[in-house]
């Protein structure tokens, strides 16, 4: 294994420590590794909370700041945070507006935050709404599953809601907006090679030199299938095929994000979105925004995922709103 | 010894969960790398190490003020989806026990059986889907029917623990339906369920306990 770190046991607590460095927008609370945005809480304003395992940069303390996060905590690599890590940002955050927990669907993270908002109603009395995320439809079986994991859509919903919290809307708006988000938003990921935990050490699967793996998730979980390598059309191709066939994105603007799982160069990611934005096209699908690049991302692995959201007039409008955060930024 | 369970032997059976968890650490562990994320024994471990050094530093005079203890440590010890169901589970045997110093066989069935159902409102597992559920749920019925059946608290556990090792072993063939390793579907099969073992390894230390209560 090479990495650029200090020690396996220092790792998340040294990228809190750069955060902090790096960003003069959000201030790092290290005992309870949260990442809060540096004005917080914001009077009248409604808090959103996230937060998931460590390995996603910048998911989610890259996206503290003005119009999207208040807070985001940080777990271990790829294991959900505590509910007294949530409980504390929940409180930090609360100006008396409540508070809404961004929860990704992985049975780990929505049984955290489900006890995290029990504590915050029985100690604190903030009011919590939680809206949970699960986009991708490389999971089948839902019913027999703990159902779609929560991924790239999650990065739309915290820039669509944080920009309806910024407006100074009410928690059960900013919810019903997020949970818009969610339920017209699906991705599917793939992967050229393994990532490497750093505590593991080695690769967490063997992919061969000419295969790829297609539909998997952000922690190294198996994907769907296994499949020779092609090139990058065929493989948007295989990527897109199952989010159109899971929702009609026909007939409303859409938003898109080609997104890097971290060991993938920007040329090859604007490949893909090349590829993808033809294919939308060509099955009738208008893209009126866009971004590619880095935003969700599984460590060192190579390969990439698409998000498609069907959005309203309403979401466009959020997602044009100013946003100042080291993952986001524009209109300030 | 005798009908009742004192406080001293609650934090004796938390001991013993705590020692056997350190014995089979990489059991557990090789248990969840087979349909996990390889890190129920270490996440574990960690958790119940934490307890120990409460109990060491500490002394909850009420079994519920030291199983809320017990049950917030594991809770942001664990992590993962381990720490809300163990420590759920820890959180409401105490608050079924009450501010009280000592169990009897019935009071230590009926907290047992409150913490099942935490574990159920916490996870939504059912019989069958390969969790912690179908280790615990048939210890915790097989505690009632032999305390109905007129066993003494030690002998009763004894039987609780051989059907919670029953429990774990019958998730071998089961198709896991929570948790990661649902993803898995079909390919779950033939692998015993990391959590149906750790909860195996939880009331074999509560009978161990009994069987020879550890000195106050």
């Amino acid at each position: 294994m090479k990495k650029l770190i200090n020690k396996v046991d220092d790792v998340v607590a040294d990228a809190l420590t750069g955060i902090e460095a790096s960003d003069r927008n959000v201030r790092v609370d290290h005992v309870n590794r949260i990442i809060y945005r540096a004005d917080a809480p914001r009077p009248g304003k409604v808090g959103l909370v996230s937060g998931g395992g460590s390995g996603h940069e910048p998911l989610h303390g890259g996206f503290v700041g003005l119009g999207m996060l208040d807070a985001a905590c940080a777990g271990h690599v790829f294991t959900s945070p505590t509910p007294d890590q949530m409980l504390e940002a929940t409180k930090g955050v609360d100006s008396g507006a409540g508070v809404l927990h961004i929860v990704k669907n992985y049975t780990g993270d929505v049984m955290n935050f489900e006890m995290a908002a029990e504590l915050a109603a029985s100690e604190t009395g903030v009011t919590v709404e939680t809206v949970v995320t699960n986009d991708d439809v490389a999971v089948q079986d839902s019913l027999y599953t703990a159902g779609r994991r929560g991924v790239g859509v999650t990065v739309l919903l915290e820039k669509i809601a944080g920009a309806a919290a910024e407006q100074g809307r009410s928690l059960a708006d900013v919810a019903a907006i997020a949970r818009s988000v969610n339920d017209n938003g699906r991705s599917m990921g793939m992967a050229l090679t393994s990532c490497t935990v750093p505590s593991a050490g080695k690769p967490t699967f063997d992919l061969p030199e000419d295969e790829i793996e297609i539909g998997i998730g952000i922690h190294g979980e198996p994907g769907r299938h296994r499949v020779p390598l092609a090139g990058a059309r065929e493989i948007a191709e295989q990527l897109l095929d199952p989010i159109l066939a899971d929702l009609d994105f026909t007939g409303a603007p859409a938003i898109v994000m080609l997104n890097g799982m971290g060991g993938t160069p920007l040329i090859e990611l604007y490949i893909m979105y090349g590829e993808v934005a033809r294919i939308l096209e060509k099955a009738g699908v208008g893209i009126a925004r866009n971004i590619v690049g880095n935003y969700i991302t599984s460590l060192d692995m190579a390969g990439c995922s698409v998000t498609v959201l069907r959005a309203s007039d309403e979401h466009l409008a959020l997602w044009d709103a100013p946003v100042n955060t080291a993952g986001l930024r524009w209109g300030i | 010894m005798g009908d009742t369970i004192d406080i001293h032997q609650l934090v004796g059976w938390l001991r013993r969960f705590h020692d056997l968890v350190q014995d089979q650490t990489a059991y557990l562990t090789e248990l969840d790398s087979a349909i996990g994320d390889a890190d129920h024994g270490t996440n574990m471990a960690r958790g119940m190490e934490s307890v120990v050094g409460k109990l060491d530093s500490g002394s909850a005079s009420t079994v519920d003020e030291l199983f809320k203890t017990v049950g917030m440590t594991l809770v942001t010890t664990v992590g993962g989806a381990s720490g809300p169901l163990y420590g759920t589970l820890f959180l409401r045997f105490g608050a079924a026990a009450g501010a009280v110093d000592r169990l009897d066989g019935a009071g230590l069935a009926a907290a047992l059986r409150a913490g099942l159902d935490g574990v159920v409102a916490r996870g939504k597992a059912e019989a069958g889907d390969k969790t912690m559920f179908d280790a615990l749920s048939p210890a915790v019925d097989a505690l009632d029917a032999a305390l109905a059946g007129g066993a003494a608290p030690a002998d009763a556990v004894a039987v609780a623990r051989d059907a919670a090792i029953a429990g774990r072993d019958a998730t071998g063939p089961l198709v896991a339906k929570k948790g990661r390793a649902s993803y898995l579907g079909e390919r779950s099969v033939g692998h015993i369920d990391p959590g149906s073992a750790s909860t195996a390894l939880l009331i074999s230390a509560l009978a161990d306990e009994l069987a020879a209560p550890s000195e106050a």
